[in-house]
């Protein structure tokens, strides 16, 4: 009797991804995928695509998927979750898409208490459009548009957004985790696990933010890349639950 | 003796198994190129190999399987 | 209900949709139309339906997107500055071929402009709402009964043709009360087969989407849904002609200001002056046919509008220099009276001011 490891997930089509070399979208996109299998809920998901490097996750999961516009996953994915309440439905996110042209909703989504699973994915970075400073770049951080490093006093602070949401009454969950080594990828997992269960308790608006690498637009191989995000972005933005009713009790 | 298979046609070369493999048995094959230009990785000594599984889990592209026969003592 | 009711134009909006079924409604309050969302907030609950007020109309429009995306009959309302925040979602809807209506309560513009009604979003909503090639079915309703039919029509023909629709109203029409009959209710139905809503392990997933990388491909898309807004100028034009067969003189005028030129017509006749009225009430479809059926007998035309001179243009370009074709307007908020448009309609018949 053999236990096969490393299949892909059934949510996840049988299409080559276009990521590059190393990038974590991958490993993010796979745990989705086994999460939505594991809970059985592809034939009731509703996946809404964003825009950046992930903007073709519709060819990607296997659930029904809506392509939105920059920032606005979060309005789309309440309009389609008020139409259908009984969908599981999941965003997936960049850090430009979410936290800079999308805050907004972002926001209002999860002050909402909107049932709606947000898989964040902080790079650092916009990786689509060639590496430009993101509103989670670090201070100090090199980009195509902070080539001198990111210096806050013009270019302004970096966001820490599980913390500015865990404040937010209509969040169920807000937690921090990374894909850097196996116990990290079991622990996101679990996080991404636990967020849909939320959703399908009726809990509210869960974020599943996944500290991720960029190696083509940090300039370095994957293997290093790795290596940059526990040395730099770990200490910045913290692994952690951040809000979490479940284990505080309903407010 | 757990098997790997690595489909090289999906591997991208990105080496996330290679710095996961606890035996270190993992390296890219540059005797190959795919269709992509990337060089695969390869299991490089298979008795060594205790199908942890960290190869799979840390790959992107589920290009990489291992397949471990259960014991049977524990999992009849 | 089939009794007659005094109602607001703003509120049979929301009367209106219910009837034809829509149970969302995603909004954001600005004058001259809050009462539709008020209104709603207070009638969906009690319907089983949804009412949301969004952050902004950007919101709107996106959650307008999604709940269409997932199949439902859904719709949006605001006024001018609302449309160019929703100008990018309207662009993602058409490009998605998803259905909705949004209802635009027309006031004076540019920027933040005036409260008072006006015509000055004919351009917006026939030509540039959003970027990119594609066009809304646009209607425009001149009585709150109008808005009323309109409102079913165009829930209607949205989801036949798979394409947004507006309603081009203004504030005057929004905050008038008028006698109405409500049609018939709809009940919602969920019939969508192409729809977000769940494959429920029975078919391919359904991807709405608008981005297509291979030009190839979005070539064809845009030749095909442009063979698709031929089919529907062929049929589905609308026009109201008033005394247009023997008329010298034709009015062209839509909405509110086509009830202005309405009286100054009968006021012309009245001196003997033959002047007759078209009032488009497809905007997109343009009524051409409408137009080019009079060119000949007309000696001249003259467009009525609440704006700089827009819908003009659409006039002009069908007339093509074969008779001379005028423009009077009023903006900012300023409506023009009837007697104005009279003295338009003398001095183009060569008469005293």
């Amino acid at each position: 009797m053999a236990k096969v490891m490393g299949e892909r997930p059934k949510a996840l089509l049988d299409v080559p991804l276009h990521y590059c070399p190393g990038c974590t979208h991958g490993i993010v996109h796979r745990l989705v995928a086994e999460v939505i299998d594991e809970l059985g809920v592809e034939g009731r998901a509703t996946g809404v695509a964003s825009v950046g490097c992930s903007v073709f996750t519709y060819n990607y999961f296997g659930c029904d998927m809506v392509q939105a516009p920059h920032g606005r996953a979060p309005a789309v994915a309440t309009g389609v979750k008020r139409a259908r309440p009984d969908n599981v439905v999941f965003t997936y996110q960049g850090d430009g898409d979410l936290a800079a042209i999308g805050m907004g909703e972002t926001v209002h989504a999860a002050a909402r208490g909107e049932n709606i699973v947000a898989i964040f994915i902080n790079n650092a970075i916009y990786g689509m459009t060639g590496g430009q400073m993101a509103p989670t770049t670090l201070p100090g951080q090199v980009t195509q548009t902070t080539p001198y490093g990111r210096d806050p006093a013009t270019a302004g602070n970096p966001i820490r957004v599980c913390e500015l949401l865990s404040t937010v009454k209509g969040v169920a969950l807000a937690q921090r985790v990374t894909v850097d080594c196996p116990k990290n990828v079991r622990a996101a997992k679990k996080a991404i696990k636990k967020a849909f269960e939320y959703q399908m308790a009726g809990k509210g608006y869960c974020i599943v933010e996944v500290v991720s690498t960029c190696p083509t637009n940090w300039g370095m191989s994957p293997a290093d890349s790795i290596q940059w995000l526990r040395d730099n972005m770990l200490p910045y933005y913290p692994l952690g639950v951040y809000k979490d009713v479940g284990e505080e009790g309903e407010e | 003796m757990p098997k790997v298979t690595v489909d090289n046609d999906r591997c991208k070369g990105c080496e996330m198994c290679v710095i996961a493999c606890p035996k270190e048995i993992l390296e890219l094959d540059h005797s190959i190129t795919n269709s992509k230009g990337y060089h695969p990785a390869h299991v490089t000594d298979a008795g060594k190999c205790i199908g942890c599984g960290s190869c799979t889990i840390m790959c992107p592209d589920c290009a990489i399987i291992v397949e471990v026969e259960r014991c049977p003592r524990r999992y009849s | 209900m089939s009794e007659k009711v005094l109602m607001k134009g703003n509120e049979a909006i929301a009367e209106a949709a219910i009837a034809a079924g829509c149970r969302h409604f995603f909004g954001y309050p600005i004058t001259p139309q809050t009462e539709v969302a008020a209104y709603m907030s207070k009638r969906m609950p009690k319907i089983g339906g949804v009412y949301l007020q969004a952050e902004s109309e950007v919101a709107s429009i996106n959650m307008v997107l999604g709940a269409g995306a997932a199949g439902v009959r859904v719709m949006t309302s605001t006024s001018s500055p609302g449309i160019s925040l929703m100008s990018e979602g309207i662009s993602y809807i058409a490009g998605s071929d998803v259905p909705c209506l949004i209802v635009n309560v027309e006031r004076g513009g540019p920027g933040l402009g005036g409260i008072q009604p006006s015509q000055s979003d004919y351009f917006q909503a026939t030509r540039a709402t959003g970027h990119g090639d594609f066009h809304m079915l646009v209607f425009a309703p001149s009585t709150v009964q109008e808005t009323v039919d309109l409102i079913s029509d165009a829930f209607d023909l949205g989801d036949k043709y798979r394409m947004p629709t507006m309603i081009l109203s203004d504030g005057l029409l929004g905050q008038m009360m008028e006698p109405v009959v409500l049609p018939e209710p709809k009940d919602p139905t969920d019939d969508k087969e192409w729809s977000v809503r769940g494959h429920q392990g029975k078919r391919p997933h359904n991807v709405v989407n608008s981005l297509y990388i291979d030009p190839a491909v979005l070539e064809k898309l845009n030749f095909e849904r442009f063979e698709k807004y031929e089919k529907i100028k062929e049929t589905e034009q609308r026009a109201q002609e008033y005394l247009v067969d023997d008329a010298d003189i034709i009015l062209v005028a839509f909405g509110a200001s086509s009830r202005i030129a309405h009286s100054a017509v009968d006021a012309a006749r009245k001196q003997g002056i033959k002047a007759g009225l078209i009032r488009p009430i497809t905007l997109w479809p343009f009524p051409e046919k409408a137009i080019e059926k009079h060119v000949g007998h007309a000696k001249a035309f003259l467009s009525v509008e609440m704006n700089m001179g827009q819908m003009v243009e659409d006039v002009r370009m069908i007339v093509a220099r074969r008779k001379p074709v005028h423009f009077y307007g009023r903006t900012g908020g300023v409506v023009p009276t009837p007697k104005e448009v009279l003295q338009q309609i003398v001095k183009i018949n060569g008469g005293e001011l």
